[in-house]
């Protein structure tokens, strides 16, 4: 993929971003793998930060093997772990190495991940962090001094249009954009009617934004985030039809079910595009392109 | 203003008193006495058990306020059985702790952790609501502390771990920012929750931290 992000999003394609998942141990293959299997069909990388603060290879270090092989990264940053001096420096370090695009987010709180006695950095929030970027790019520090040689990125952050209560979230939203959001990447939305009416508020600000499409892969799942993840709402109807195919199908009627989601976001021109979370599952991402109508008939791939 | 403690489970006592077999205990007759982890029923406990495991209790003794002065008066009134023990064992909170360390000369051990300074809501219910930072906040945050009521400490709003006004590591706790946004929305001052915070400066005091106060006459 030669075209940098914002490219894409200021194109008024459809845009389509994914996420890889870095291992826990130094086994990079099927990272690699899966940089690969996607680099070609999304128009962006992300590679998440010590998702919900489980220790894991890092994200600038997936964000650097997707560059050397050609894809465009999104390098996810969480203010959990560094304070602004780590921060800064691992931002400097991106920029050399020709990361362009970065996701800032405040992080998951350390307690809900595998290291539970650590300490939680939080030196800087994500707004914060946003605001950080943008000086940076303006050839200062945070300590108020001059950079030998400036930074440049596509910044973006997320939001969870399906919290509750919302009012907070849209606040925050409006905050992050004045820090200098260009993109949005959302928390899995399932519930269209409720995305649209999110986009109603978000459609007023110059930002574009990324519906989050997290992957079903059984009831069983679906139910679980419904009660343990904050801010995502799976609907019954959504249960019942992965319900109603045997075991062995329900991973193909996620995909489906995703496709059918995406494809209509698209029809409708809800949002600028999709996010693609198969947590776990990066392998099935094509499929899900292809459900979603997304992916050029196969036989005319050579063209 | 509380200093809210609890007590050490009884196996770190134990072995932080190893090879220490004569003791006196110190309990404070404020805050650990209102938390039931230092008042004079819990010096009588531990007394009595330390005495199972074949420890000699030289003396003990609840002084008011074991952080202030006055507990080196109820020291000296106890200098004999002092002067017995190996060491004091403070069921105070750490100030008292430093207190008494300042006064004897034998190994001073703490009984308790402890664990913010707060308020008692009810009957027996302590929590923070202060996390002496020393850039206080709460003139634009409806009162309530960010720093001290959200996990992460966050001064520009809600994180995305807010659920349902409850707090990503624990559903028993209140969303911090979700109370913040209702008291604000309810004084009509909700542009408060819409400005710009920036990073906290957290060298107000470099640590460790003091303060010496300036007499006005030195000031001039």
């Amino acid at each position: 993929m030669t075209r940098s992000l914002r490219e894409a999003l200021n194109s008024g394609k459809f845009v389509v971003t994914s996420e890889i998942g870095p291992p826990k141990g130094t086994n990079i293959e099927k990272m690699l793998h899966h940089i690969d299997l996607l680099k070609d069909k999304v128009d962006g990388l992300n590679v998440t930060d010590h998702q919900s603060s489980v220790m894991r290879f890092p994200s600038l270090g997936g964000c650097l093997f997707i560059k050397e092989r050609g894809g465009e990264p999104i390098l996810q940053m969480t203010c959990r772990d560094r304070n602004r001096l780590a921060l800064q420096a691992e931002l400097l370090l991106a920029h050399t190495r020709g990361i362009r695009n970065v996701l800032c987010l405040t992080g998951d709180a350390v307690p809900v991940g595998d290291h539970k006695e650590a300490k939680g950095v939080f030196d800087l929030d994500s707004v914060q962090l946003l605001r950080a970027i943008r000086l940076l790019e303006s050839g200062k520090d945070l300590g108020g001094n001059n950079l030998d040689g400036a930074v440049d990125f596509c910044a973006g952050a997320i939001v969870t249009p399906e919290a509750q209560p919302i009012e907070p979230q849209l606040i925050k939203f409006a905050k992050k954009v004045e820090a200098g959001a260009e993109f949005f990447q959302t928390q899995a939305i399932y519930d269209l009617d409720n995305f649209a009416k999110f986009m109603r508020y978000a459609r007023q600000f110059p930002v574009k934004v990324l519906a989050g499409i997290v992957l079903l892969v059984s009831p069983r799942m679906a139910k679980y985030m419904n009660d343990n993840v904050p801010g995502i709402f799976v609907p019954q109807n959504l249960i019942d039809e992965l319900s109603s195919v045997p075991k062995e199908e329900a991973l193909k009627k996620g995909i489906e079910i995703a496709g059918r989601m995406i494809a209509a976001l698209r029809r409708d021109s809800l949002c600028d595009g999709v996010h693609i979370m198969a947590i776990g599952r990066e392998e099935v991402v094509p499929d899900i392109l292809a459900a979603a109508g997304l992916l050029p008939q196969e036989g005319k791939k050579e063209g | 203003m509380k200093s809210i403690t609890r007590q050490k489970p009884f196996a770190e006592v134990q072995q932080l008193l190893e090879e220490l077999d004569r003791a006196f205990i110190i309990g404070c007759g404020t805050c650990a006495t209102m938390t039931r982890t230092g008042g004079k029923d819990e010096v009588l406990e531990m007394k009595e058990r330390l005495q199972e495991l074949g420890k000699v209790i030289t003396g003990w003794t609840v002084v008011p306020t074991a952080c202030d002065e006055m507990t080196e008066v109820a020291l000296r009134e106890n200098g004999a059985a002092l002067r017995d023990a190996g060491c004091i064992l403070v069921m105070a909170c750490a100030l008292g702790v430093h207190r008494v360390g300042i006064y004897v000369d034998r190994p001073v051990i703490p009984a308790l952790d402890t664990l913010f300074i707060g308020v008692e809501d009810g009957p027996g219910h302590f929590h923070e609501v202060c996390a002496q930072c020393g850039q206080c906040v709460v003139g634009e945050t409806a009162g309530l502390c960010p720093i001290a009521l959200c996990h992460k400490g966050l001064v520009n709003g809600p994180c995305g771990g807010t659920n349902n006004g409850k707090c990503e590591v624990d559903p028993e706790k209140d969303c911090a920012w979700t109370l913040i946004y209702q008291r604000l929305a309810k004084q009509g001052r909700l542009d408060l929750m819409r400005k710009y915070y920036p990073p906290r400066n957290f060298q107000v005091v470099p640590r460790p931290r003091g303060v010496k106060l300036v007499s006005q006459e030195t000031q001039l």
